[in-house]
């Protein structure tokens, strides 16, 4: 059953549309990441579905009751969604268990009651005997736990969480993956997850949705979006995809590409015809061997256990690529390139989609 | 913990929100007080048309008195703003560019002048240069003793208005200063610039929009004073338009309502003008400067250190310490023309004031009273309208600009709106509040909503709004969450602005001049009659109670400053 679901949802403030045509449906227990770069209005998907901003276009369902339409707006207040904020948002001049009963006390629900429920969310997040304890004392990462119990105490169906590790340092970041992993697991809770992390949203989310300019440009899980992304756009935000342009010789699941004038056989969608194409590379996939494309090479560092190539195409001297060999070239600056691997980039509205060249 | 539901409550909701109510209450509040005796003071003049008013204002601005109290108003307004700017300028470039020596203490001296009532400040100045004063007993000051007090005429309100004035001007170019970037003034001089040059060439013309910004602050307030132009104008026969206004009004009552109203419009004219030049000077001039490097460090006086120390020191020791001690020498004395030694000092009259005089016992609880409603009913309206305005209510915003007006114009005019307002019986009721306590209180709560709304708000403006949204998600409605959440937050900011109304309203004096009524005196009043009638030594002994209670508070809230959000004191630094 579809815990939130959106459809054509757009938000505009004042002349300015920050976010349009958005559609989304979240099943029970979802984890799903918003990914995007800043300003690219995953914050503000969010807080459309909390209730902080009122829809312009659209409509937005919790469990298929309509909370928010043009004209029709459920308060926060009245959603029952429980959301961290990146800057934790804990009522300083509340202890620790005044932060988590808090939503309680507005139930009214009895003491004794609320004091268990305050101490289970706690333990929940690992913070037992915590509860006389004053918020400005707590760590950075104890703060950050503070505020997921505080909505997990209110046994939420939804949680949202908006760049929750942003304000937490590299070590902490880590292990705060791996906590909210484990939560996740525990209280089988829905989850929308904004962050401009990819790493963070790779390790955790079960789907991905990736933004850009107020649009959602992809849904899928982290390795289809890796394996097959949709765009060009896509495919570049989510590890530096190197998008160039190539010729379709024969469609078809393995498709027989023309690639700076060599043939390769790359992955490719259903739909894909006979004609030029965008494609995308990873870095990995291309190494120096026999049999490949003709480039140049302009640059070789050492990365630890491989060296990164910079490489350009005899056929297409614009063009910078990134590849990989276990050892590094022999002085001779002329070598050949093989591709192991590829994505044929499906064709929008029969549009190539390649934006620059890469790199 | 998958078992819950999500509860989206439908239940009854009033069709008016509470954020709703809440708004029109505060608007109702703040019109009726604020906005709606302005208008009655305008539509008196102006009842016949704006022909026919401007005719009766020029009629009125035909008499040569009218004609001598306003070119006496501007020339002690203009003079007492150049001294204001000596004074503040030149104490603030000292205390924020130079290692002068004891900064904290010299800057709590200059402020000081802020704290103490206009009318305080002017009896202190009176015992300090009078005949009777203890600085000419001092060893070989005994030649200068004058026959009659220098201070009462032109060059007395100039002086005692410059001083008190210019701690306005110091605090808007210290704040100035103090955002400066260091870089600026390295790369002056690195340019080959010496101190002084620098100072010049490039620290003061940044300066410029703050410097004008203060001064024009003096100068709306030199207008508008009352408390010196009374003590020192009236016997020394220098009218200004405020002394003017009270006494045609004192002297003829409300039938000389209409043309004090046209008198009093002069004077909020030249008001609106200063204001015009300040609020211009902050958006106009305003120079944008890089904000990213880090501040400055002055310069170092070197070998001047020590005179520089000793000759500030002096200066604020004058300007600052020696009144105050002059008033209380002048409380301490038995009768007015006893000169004060140890055998004729005596605290009688302190006692006196507080437990035998029943016209001072009455001000003091009236005072009291009336400042501590003033400060809670100000603070209980002014919470929820910030709230409302930093949450986005236009409405609210609109509010927060009219109860401006009544701050900024000068006491005079708002005390002549509330009679034109509050004479005539309330409708419904049938009684008038004129002659009651009040009037008073009604028109503090117009006068000093301002000075609670500010702190509340840049406390608001301060807090992280996600507080608020998280009250929101946990289901908690808006009266709640501004009880439970928002007024915790901003306690110490209410606090703060609790008492800057209580010290405003504890000493008044402009606005009280023309309300109180027999049976009906406060503070500012009494100080203000005792000496009218000569009996010096008793307003100096209540003056000393009321510097007691200003300056305890005072320090008080300065204790909390590390609480306060940046912004909430007005001396705050």
């Amino acid at each position: 059953m579809a815990v939130v679901s959106l459809s054509g949802v757009g938000f505009s403030a004042g002349a300015a549309q920050i976010l349009s045509g958005i559609d989304l449906v979240l099943n029970e227990g979802e984890f799903m990441a918003l990914l995007g770069p800043s300003g690219c209005g995953k914050s503000t998907l969010l807080r459309l579905v909390a209730g902080f901003e009122q829809v312009t276009e659209g409509r937005i369902e919790l469990e298929g009751r309509g909370v928010s339409a043009p004209g029709r707006h459920v308060p926060p207040e009245d959603r029952g969604i429980g959301m961290v904020f990146q800057s934790y948002a804990l009522w300083p001049h509340l202890d620790v268990a005044g932060n988590l009963g808090y939503g309680l006390r507005v139930r009214r629900m009895p003491a004794t009651e609320r004091a268990r429920r305050v101490a289970e969310a706690l333990e929940t997040v690992g913070l037992a005997g915590f509860e006389g304890r004053r918020v400005q004392n707590l760590s950075g990462g104890q703060r950050q736990r503070v505020a997921l119990a505080r909505c997990l105490a209110m046994k939420p169906r939804v949680l949202l969480l908006d760049e929750p590790l942003a304000n937490l340092d590299a070590h902490l970041r880590e292990a705060m993956v791996d906590e909210l992993r484990r939560l996740h697991r525990v209280t089988g809770v829905t989850v929308i997850y904004v962050t401009h992390d990819q790493a963070e949203a790779m390790a955790m989310a079960d789907r991905i949705a990736v933004m850009e300019a107020g649009r959602v440009l992809q849904i899928a899980t982290p390795q289809r979006l890796w394996r097959e992304p949709a765009s060009a756009s896509v495919a570049q935000f989510l590890g530096r995809g190197q998008v160039v342009p190539a010729e379709v010789l024969d469609p078809g699941a393995d498709a027989r590409v023309r690639l700076f004038g060599h043939e390769a056989i790359l992955r490719a969608p259903a739909g894909v015809v006979c004609g030029p194409a965008d494609v995308c590379l990873r870095r990995g996939d291309l190494r120096p061997a026999p049999e490949g494309f003709k480039a140049r090479l302009i640059d070789c560092r050492p990365l630890g256990d491989t060296h990164l190539l910079s490489v350009v195409p005899e056929a297409a001297p614009d063009i910078v690529l990134r590849a990989e060999a276990a050892v590094a070239p022999s002085a001779d600056d002329h070598l050949r390139i093989a591709v192991a691997d590829g994505w044929v980039l499906p064709a929008i509205d029969g549009e190539r989609t390649l934006r620059a060249a890469v790199e | 913990m998958a078992g819950g539901a999500l509860r989206v409550r439908a239940g009854w909701r009033p069709p008016i929100s509470t954020e709703a109510l809440l708004l029109a209450a505060l608007g109702l509040y703040l019109l009726g007080l604020c906005v709606w005796p302005l208008m009655r003071f305008l539509a008196l003049v102006f009842e016949g048309g704006l022909v026919e008013g401007l005719g009766f204002v020029g009629q009125v601005w035909a008499s040569r008195a009218a004609r001598v109290a306003t070119l006496n108003t501007l020339d002690a307004a203009l003079w007492a703003t150049v001294l204001s700017v000596l004074l503040g300028a030149g104490m603030a470039l000292l205390v924020s560019l130079t290692d002068v020596r004891g900064r904290v203490v010299l800057v709590f001296l200059l402020i000081l002048p802020l704290l103490i009532p206009p009318q305080v400040s002017a009896l202190a100045w009176l015992s300090l240069i009078g005949p009777q004063s203890p600085l000419w007993a001092l060893p070989g000051l005994e030649g200068f003793r004058p026959a009659r007090n220098p201070l009462l005429g032109r060059e007395g309100v100039i002086l005692v208005m410059g001083i008190e004035h210019a701690p306005m001007v110091f605090l808007a170019l210290r704040a100035g200063l103090r955002a400066l970037p260091g870089d600026l003034i390295d790369a002056a001089r690195g340019a080959g610039s010496r101190p002084l040059g620098t100072v010049g060439r490039v620290i003061l013309p940044l300066m410029m929009p703050a410097l004008l910004a203060g001064a024009a602050l003096a100068f709306v307030s030199a207008i508008g004073n009352f408390g010196v132009p009374a003590l020192l104008g009236i016997p020394g026969r220098y009218p200004v338009l405020s002394t003017l206004i009270y006494q045609r009004l004192s002297g003829f009552g409300p039938s000389a309502l209409p043309e004090v109203a046209a008198l009093a419009l002069i004077l909020a004219g030249i008001a609106a003008a200063g204001i015009m030049v300040q609020a211009v000077a902050l958006r106009r001039f305003a120079v944008p400067t890089d904000r990213t490097g880090g501040g400055h460090h002055g310069f170092p006086l070197g070998r001047a250190r020590g005179v520089v120390t000793a000759a500030v020191w002096a200066l604020m020791t004058v300007l600052a310490i020696l009144p105050l001690l002059a008033l209380l020498a002048a409380a301490l004395v038995p009768s007015v023309g006893v000169r004060l030694t140890l055998a004729t000092a005596t605290i009688g009259n302190l006692v006196d004031v507080v437990a035998g005089l029943s016209m001072t016992q009455r001000a003091f609880v009236n005072s009291l009273t009336l400042a501590t409603m003033a400060a809670v009913l100000t603070l209980a309206a002014a919470v929820p309208l910030a709230w409302l305005a930093t949450r986005g209510f236009r409405s609210a915003r609109l509010l927060n600009l009219a109860s401006d007006v009544p701050y900024v114009l000068p006491g005079i005019v708002l005390s002549i709106a509330f009679i034109l307002t509050f004479l005539p019986p309330l409708p419904g009721l049938g009684i008038s509040l004129y002659n009651t306590l009040w009037i008073l209180l009604l028109a503090y709560l117009a006068r000093f909503f301002a000075l609670a709304l500010r702190p509340v708000m840049s406390a608001l403006a301060q807090l992280d709004p996600s507080l608020e949204e998280a009250a929101r998600n946990a289901g908690a409605r808006g009266l709640r969450r501004l009880l439970t959440i928002v007024l915790p937050l901003v306690a110490p900011a209410v606090g703060a602005g609790a008492i800057l109304v209580f010290l405003g309203a504890f000493s008044e004096l402009t606005v009280s001049a023309l309300l109180w009524s027999r049976g009906n005196e406060t503070l500012g009043v009494v100080v203000f009659s005792l000496y009218d009638e000569g009996r010096t030594t008793m307003a100096a002994a209540v003056s000393i109670w009321v510097l007691a209670v200003v300056l305890t508070l005072a320090g008080l809230v300065t204790l909390l400053v590390r609480r306060l959000p940046q912004g909430v004191l007005p001396w705050q630094s």
